[in-house]
């Protein structure tokens, strides 16, 4: 294919996803929006004024960019792990296979729509943010930077499930026993300085921590850990699932009998 | 000539250990009208999975107008539309969006593919139902979806799995003459299917397939003429007990108003009613036992088995 018919193919693609998630957008926008909320009227603003400040910042300011990052995150692991598993179990994912596509074309494909997932709840969050508490943006490159990059890395883990995934149970159970605790334990709601020294070791090999940590110091200025360390984390992280998610389609895995 | 396929010694084993296929080889000239014929779990889909890169193969080769699925997948499959025994449709995207965004699948500019997707859903009779979502259409609207996606990048090689399956007879002679009309302007088809009439009223080209290993490949022509023997079912007038004596003919009596009488190739029929006549028989009507190609069939998949 020419890389016009390559582009022309891709675009297909995100345009399909996106479509898709609009036209479902009770089930797709909405929830995470009142979910983070919740979390917001509830932590930072009811239980929070009796915490009072969290690494030198109101409680408030120190939680929304964690709950920002986690309506990131499991957008856009969603949305590439439901519409990549749905294609398979309808089996209209062989409309793609029999194409002259390029594997790396329908891999980024579905990464961008859950991308634009991803950006898109995360901007919404970002709004509705802006009415409990005041952001003044630190650093642009870092805050756009590591959005972007997260959401990448979480689109592409969610394709991985989707690939392995053979009933609807298997593309819940990675979210629910792996992905939110990793979230809630990875410095969300505390600073690791709070714990003790052997758990906030332990917490550093948690990536969401780096992420979390690299997208509040966009935001604020203030980081547990080091934030060129943790681009360099999510980087590799994200090129690992790149060529893991490309290998799987190579070969065929579970895709192709 | 061109050929629109070739297949060399394919080999399938499935994940399980189950040996699908057992060294197939094939060729299909351009501008052909092949059927692949074959049981119930013969291995045509299986076949059809390996050219269209749905299914990984073990062994072998394919090639589709001389390119490689191996080593020049992209230009191979621009060739190949495939039309699988299935449907695979994504259940809430409207007729029109399932064909402009295979287009898109195959890099074709957006302009065209609404162009040709209004072209073919008016040719297979859709265009009234092209805002439905595919989960609404009946069986029959979802093959010809499915043969209109399949063609939406004007392949010059169609390969249809079983597409008359579970369609009724009218809509099945419109299919037909939609294909050969196809075939006529230059689309090489290939189709597979259990239904014997089919292959024989469509195809120039046959291939019977049987537990994985083709059993027979000819033309439709050569084959038919090497069935030399036809069994005639004979009503006749008057009641009689005992079958009567032929001279160089099998006759047996089925009832006693019917007689089967067994007729070779360059036996004349003109002469069994000569003998008939003469043994004061008199027939009333007379009809085949059953379908020739049918007969035929069933001896190769048994001696296959054998
Ligand atoms: N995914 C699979 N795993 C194991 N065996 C399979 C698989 N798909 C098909 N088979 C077996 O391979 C044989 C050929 O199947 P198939 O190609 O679908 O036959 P046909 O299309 O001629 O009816 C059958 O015995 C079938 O049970
Ligand atoms: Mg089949």
């Amino acid at each position: 294919m020419s890389l016009k018919e390559q582009w022309i193919a891709l675009m297909t693609i995100v345009r399909k996803e996106i479509k898709r998630f609009m036209r479902i957008w009770t089930q797709t926008l909405v929830p995470p929006v009142i979910t983070i909320t919740l979390y917001f009227v509830i932590f930072g603003n009811l239980i929070g004024k009796r915490i009072g400040t969290m690494s030198g910042v109101s409680y408030m300011e120190f939680v929304v960019p964690g709950l920002i990052m986690m309506a990131v995150i499991t957008s856009s692991y969603t949305n590439v792990v439901s519409s990549f598993f749905g294609a398979k179990f309808q089996r209209y994912v062989e409309e793609i296979l029999v194409s002259p596509m390029p594997n790396y074309i329908i891999l980024m494909g579905f990464v961008l729509g859950g991308v634009a997932r991803g950006l898109g709840v995360g901007f919404i969050v970002t709004v509705v943010a802006l009415f409990f508490t005041d952001m003044e943006i630190y650093s642009y490159p870092v805050t756009i930077g590591i959005v972007v990059i997260t959401s990448v890395f979480f689109s592409m883990a969610g394709f991985v499930n989707a690939v392995y995934a053979n009933t609807f149970d298997d593309i819940s159970i990675v979210p629910t026993f792996l992905l939110t605790p990793l979230i809630y334990l990875g410095g969300v709601f505390y600073s690791i300085d709070l714990l003790p020294d052997f758990w906030a070791d332990v917490s550093k090999i948690n990536p969401i921590l780096y992420i979390v940590n690299a997208f509040r110091y966009g935001v604020l200025g203030i980081t547990d850990i080091n934030v060129g360390w943790a681009f360099t984390m999510v980087g590799i992280f994200t090129i690992g699932a790149f060529l893991y998610s490309l290998h799987l389609l190579n070969s065929g895995k579970r895709l192709r009998m | 000539m061109t050929t629109a396929l070739s297949i060399q010694q394919l080999t399938k084993i499935y994940g399980n250990g189950f040996e699908a296929l057992k060294g197939i080889d094939l060729e299909v000239e351009q501008g052909d009208f092949f059927a692949l014929l074959g049981p119930n779990g013969a291995g045509k889909s299986t076949s059809i999975g390996i050219i269209s890169s749905l299914v990984n193969k073990t062994g072998g080769k394919v090639e589709i107008f001389g390119k490689s699925i191996d080593t020049d997948f992209s230009a191979a499959k621009k060739e190949l539309g495939i039309v699988p025994q299935e449907f695979n449709f994504p259940n809430f995207e409207p007729v029109f969006d399932i064909l402009v965004n295979q287009a898109g699948y195959y890099g074709l500019p957006r302009t065209v593919a609404i162009e040709r997707a209004e072209t073919y859903l008016r040719k297979l009779d859709l265009w009234d139902k092209r805002f439905e979502a595919s989960r609404h259409l009946s069986g029959g609207m979802k093959r010809r979806l499915m043969i209109a996606r399949a063609l939406i990048h004007q392949p010059r090689l169609l390969i249809l799995d079983e597409p008359t399956a579970g369609v009724d007879i009218e809509m099945r002679r419109s299919m037909w003459s939609f294909l050969r009309e196809l075939n006529e302007q230059g689309t090489t088809i290939i189709l597979t299917t259990h239904y014997l009439e089919e292959a024989e009223s469509l195809c120039r080209n046959i291939a019977i397939i049987d537990h994985g290993k083709i059993v027979r490949n000819s033309s439709m022509k050569t084959l038919l003429s090497q069935l030399h023997k036809e069994v005639l079912i004979l009503d006749i007038e008057t009641p009689i007990q005992t079958a009567p004596q032929l001279e160089g003919f099998s006759c047996e009596l089925a009832d006693e108003h019917s007689l089967e009488v067994e007729v070779a190739k360059e036996q004349s029929v003109n002469e069994l009613f000569s003998l008939l006549t003469a043994a004061g028989i008199k027939v009333t009507s007379m009809r085949n036992k059953s379908n020739r190609l049918e007969e035929l069939f069933v001896s190769l998949v048994k001696a296959n088995a054998a």
